[in-house]
């Protein structure tokens, strides 16, 4: 049966469960036992650090992460206010992205 | 006007998270803002089966005890650009969601969407009531089998008393999603038919989702139904369902498999 079905086209479905449900349940088992996540401590210090520099609206931050089995992604997208003391200078609205591998 | 619609049924394992998500999908696909809410504080799944496990950065407690705000913890699907999930906690602290956090996040959800669809977590306690508590409607998941109709009726009675519109004298709208159904069976009077249930019940039907291979590929492809297979008897179930829940009349079918050429000559190859 699998072996007509992958022959015609369609793909099994059951070897993409067994993969997703790998790399979810390989990040959970590794937070879940007093472990810190690696992604979101660095999520978190990357914030702490931004925070001491310049005030950011929480509104202005966007968190995106992408869990992978070999390569995780964490982007973080801030929106620098104007910085003051420099007239007419070009608001960076380049977002500043840090990326980690896990 | 937002629509809040809870999707609940007391047992477990009836299709609360699958059927949240097809129809989730479903309504998306027809143009309308939809978010997905997880109330399943825990025990979530609405993330893997909608196949956004991997993205889920804040959730709904995050949000509640203003961790996040609302639109850094709602991820947008890769696939339909109007559906959004708002993923539940992993952490075990579901006393973490206060009622009061509940509402708030609730009004900022109906001013932000089109439809606001609940997935329930099973039982009958404190986090099926935060789910169902804002609902303007309900849909209630019932398979043809003795034990999930006696715990629908029993949410039924929960739906009519403890929700916002109940305590404000105010209808909630009730509906009967009747899935994993098998028609053959039925006939052969192995199962309780649709006549059975709805008798029982006493609630309008919204649809009839056969059982299917299509909803197990579904959940492994981490893709609703309705967008995995749009052509496929449950997603057709679930895309009635949602003309039904947006006014339309129509009548009730229980749809079957079409078999395309191709399923006619492997099905004859191997029989």
């Amino acid at each position: 049966m699998s072996f007509l079905a992958s022959l015609f086209g369609r793909k099994t479905s059951a070897p993409v469960a067994r993969d997703r449900l790998q790399i979810l349940l390989a990040h959970e088992r590794a937070t879940g036992e007093g472990q810190s996540d690696l992604l979101a401590k660095l999520h978190e210090e990357i914030l702490e650090v931004i925070k001491r520099h310049i005030s950011v609206d929480q509104d202005k931050v966007q968190v995106k992460m992408d869990r992978g089995a070999g390569v995780s992604m964490l982007e973080i997208d801030i929106e620098v206010p104007e910085l003051k003391g420099k007239p007419g200078a070009k608001p960076s609205l380049a977002p500043d992205t840090a990326a980690a591998a896990d | 006007m937002a629509k809040v619609l809870v999707v609940t049924s007391g047992k477990g394992g009836v299709g609360k998270t699958t059927s949240t998500a097809a129809l989730g999908a479903a309504l998306a696909q027809t143009g309308k803002n939809v978010v997905v809410v997880d109330f399943d504080v825990g025990l979530r799944n609405l993330d893997l089966v909608m196949g956004a496990e991997r993205r889920v950065v804040f959730d709904l407690i995050n949000v509640v005890q203003g961790d996040a705000k609302l639109a850094q913890a709602l991820i947008r699907d890769k696939r339909v650009e109007t559906l959004s999930i708002l993923p539940a906690s992993q952490t075990r602290d579901k006393d973490a969601l206060t009622p009061e956090g509940v509402a708030r996040v609730m009004d900022e959800l109906r001013e932000k969407f089109d439809w606001v669809i609940c997935d329930s977590p099973a039982g009958i306690e404190r986090g099926a009531q935060l789910a169902m508590y804002h609902a303007d409607e309900a849909v209630v998941v019932t398979n043809p089998e003795v034990s999930s109709v006696r715990d629908s009726d029993r949410i039924i009675g929960m739906l009519d008393s403890t929700t916002e519109r109940a305590k404000k004298g105010e209808k909630i709208n009730k509906h009967l999603l009747l899935t994993r159904y098998d028609p053959a069976r039925a006939a052969r009077g192995e199962m309780l038919r649709t006549e059975d249930v709805l008798e029982i019940l006493s609630i309008p039907l919204l649809g009839i989702v056969p059982e299917s291979e299509e909803v197990l590929r579904a959940s492994n492809l981490g893709t609703p139904v309705t967008l995995s297979n749009p052509s496929s008897a449950p997603a057709r179930a679930y895309f009635e369902a949602v003309r039904r829940l947006e006014g339309e009349k129509l009548d009730i079918s229980v749809p079957s498999e079409r078999k395309g050429l191709f399923d006619w000559l492997f099905k004859r190859s191997v029989a």
